[in-house]
């Protein structure tokens, strides 16, 4: 079927990792739909993003199938060890409550820490050789649905059409907006401020989270002896953080991550991103689809944003290929109910985690943190359990799409 | 009307025929039964035309360059799909309303697809001929259940297959095809499906045998409530489907 340059079976909008993985996954399964991803950021400006992201082993066996893990492994630090503490800021010794080791499977660690340009890059590589287009520096302004279609203008009056468009366009999506999809949101008054210390010491492949009062301080290893630091505090307090001088920035950093690696030096530019619980009421409508934040924006407090994205790209993925291989109209709401039965389910269930997750932790009351740390004593105790969180963690639960499962579609 | 897609309709019944299209392909609206009901037949379609003609299973237009023809077409359910997987497919219903319907909405999805408003004795004394012929769910609203079944089978060529769906005549198939699906869920209009039309595997079976058709398989088709899906099983009592082949030249 020849098709004119601006028409397209699928149109993903957003170039992170949901919208190129949902573009790789179904190139690489039905090569001959003919795919684009648009972009609202000019050209490179995704080199620029200096963030890590903690892949879970499921969607590294996605990526593994997909051909792209290949050209990040080089890159991609285990985490082979997480340990969970419940502490005050002061206290000089952290009573570690939870400790997390060994492999999801023989030899599979439970996530990887990867810089996310890492990770963009090999999606993109991926991307060109299977024929996906991408456009930056589209931004889209509107889009309509017509019989069999969905038309969409840019503000330089471009226009694209497509059967169906996905819209991988972050936590404020506005084609989700333009699409009447309402959501459900809850402001924490706190934020997640980002950046990479490097420490004297290996950190050994050890992950720890410690809930401290303002909200939980993890460390994530990286390659070398480098850690990347998510650290919730109140909006105002993490807002006047980000803005104090590197040496206040640094004593506080210490105060929290401790010295047990020896000295520490912030390698980049403290970033403070405001956290919210955003969760779409529906997934999709006629020629339209969510996926990653634009479908749910969750605290990261349990690492889980990234891999219910890829959960996503993969149940998305499995549902439109098989309806391309019997024919279907891809676009229509019969084919994409199922991929919104498939996913909402689990989301709804994870959002709510998180969210009762961070308020039972963000707090100092005395009551609330006796009966929390015994909580996570028996959770340490009890094996059934640890395994539940732990294979949670590792994004293993629930009914598996084939990808994240590590078969081919 | 002539059969290359051009109508003397005027422009108000053209809307309303856009209307109907519409309705005929809302997977909410009077035809979600079908909708629901098309994934297990493409399916099936699908791995057995694959299978019996050696096609290359990773292809997305596995079915290019054999002719299809799809016998009581409706709003064209089936007749897309099979394009979209390669096939030229005629699309033929008794129905001018239809036709003019299927042909508004494959206009509307960019297929192109030969759809006539006409009979399958027409086709067949017309000398047409086709590598697969659908024959789904029509039996059992025909006059004659023996020349219908012969004139499908004559449009059969030498090594095609022929696929017929229906639904069986048991006390099971009266309670759920007919009061259940009608009276109860009101899925379908009353009157939809008349018990005494309903054809059973043997009455087919005598049907297709003066025809020179070797039936290949039958599969049942029924329905989970739980999951709100259809399903193939082994089970022929209410929906069944029949796989028949004219024997190769």
């Amino acid at each position: 079927m020849a098709k004119a340059d601006n028409d397209f079976d699928i149109l993903v909008a957003g170039a992170g990792y949901v919208g190129l993985a949902a573009a790789v996954s179904i190139a690489g399964a039905a090569p001959d739909l003919k795919i684009a991803v648009v972009d609202a950021a000019p050209e490179g400006v995704w080199q620029k993003d200096t963030r890590c992201s903690a892949i879970a082993a499921a969607a590294v066996r996605m990526l593994e199938q997909l051909g792209v893990w290949q050209a990040m492994v080089g890159e991609a630090e285990p985490i082979t060890e997480m340990i969970v503490t419940d502490s005050r800021t002061a206290d000089p010794v952290r009573p570690v409550f939870l400790t997390f080791s060994g492999d999801v499977g023989a030899g599979e660690p439970f996530a990887w820490m990867t810089p996310n340009k890492i990770m963009n890059g090999a999606l993109r590589e991926k991307a060109a050789g299977l024929g996906v287009t991408i456009l930056q520096s589209t931004p889209i302004e509107r889009f309509e649905t017509g019989p069999g279609h969905v038309t969409l203008h840019t503000p330089d009056g471009r226009e694209f059409t497509a059967r169906l468009l996905v819209a991988a366009d972050g936590v404020r999506s506005r084609l989700r907006e333009q699409a009447g999809i309402r959501t459900v949101t809850w402001d924490y008054g706190q934020s997640g401020i980002v950046c990479t210390v490097a420490h004297e010491r290996p950190h050994g492949g050890r992950a720890e989270e410690h809930f401290l009062p303002a909200g939980p301080f993890a460390t994530l290893p990286l390659k070398g002896n480098r850690s990347s630091i998510v650290w919730t505090e109140r909006t105002a307090d993490a807002e006047r953080l980000v803005k104090e001088d590197p040496f206040v920035f640094e004593v506080e950093l210490e105060t929290r991550f401790g010295h047990q690696l020896g000295a520490l030096r912030l390698e980049d530019t403290p970033r403070a991103w405001p956290l919210g619980l955003t969760l779409a009421r529906d997934f999709v409508t006629d020629r339209v689809a969510l996926a990653g934040d634009a479908a749910h924006g969750i605290h990261p407090i349990a690492g889980q944003g990234l891999n219910l994205g890829f959960r996503d790209v993969a149940a998305l993925a499995e549902v439109v290929v098989e309806a391309a291989r019997l024919g279907q109209d891809i676009g229509t709401l019969d084919v994409l109910e199922r991929y919104q039965q498939w996913r909402r389910f689990e989301t709804v269930q994870m959002g709510i985690t998180t969210d009762v997750l961070n308020r039972l932790f963000s707090n100092d009351l005395g009551p609330v943190r006796a009966i929390r740390d015994l909580g996570l004593g028996m959770v340490d105790r009890m094996p059934a359990l640890k395994t539940f969180f732990m294979r949670q963690a590792a994004g293993l639960t629930g009914a598996t799409p084939r990808l994240l499962k590590g078969e081919a579609l | 009307m002539t059969d290359t897609g051009q109508t003397t309709i005027d422009s108000a019944e053209v809307e309303r025929f856009s209307r109907m299209a519409a309705e005929w392909w809302d997977p909410r609206g009077k035809f979600r039964p079908l909708h629901k009901f098309n994934p297990v037949r493409l399916d099936y379609i699908r791995q057995s035309v694959i299978a019996h003609f050696g096609l290359d299973a990773r292809a997305t237009r596995p079915f290019d360059g054999l002719r299809f023809l799809d016998i009581g077409c409706g709003g064209g359910l089936l007749s897309e799909p099979m394009t979209r997987l390669g096939a030229s497919v005629t699309g033929a219903d008794a129905s001018e309303v239809n036709i003019e319907v299927a042909r508004i909405h494959a206009a509307e999805s960019g297929l192109d697809i030969d759809y006539r408003a006409t009979t399958a004795e027409a086709l067949a004394d017309a000398g047409e001929r086709f590598d697969v012929v659908l024959n789904m769910e029509v039996v059992e609203h025909v006059a004659d259940v023996n020349l219908y079944m012969r004139k499908c089978a004559e449009m059969v060529k030498p090594g095609g297959l022929m696929f017929i769906a229906t639904i069986n005549r048991t006390m099971k198939a009266w309670g759920l095809a007919i009061f259940g699906a009608e009276y109860v869920l009101r899925w379908l209009p009353k009157g939809t499906h008349q018990y005494e039309k309903l054809v059973t595997p043997a009455e087919l079976d005598a049907a297709l045998a003066p025809t020179g058709m070797t039936v290949l398989e039958r599969s049942g088709v029924s329905y989970n409530p739980l999951a709100d899906r259809w399903a193939r099983s082994r089970d022929l009592d209410v929906n069944y489907m029949v796989l028949a082949s004219r024997p190769g030249a």
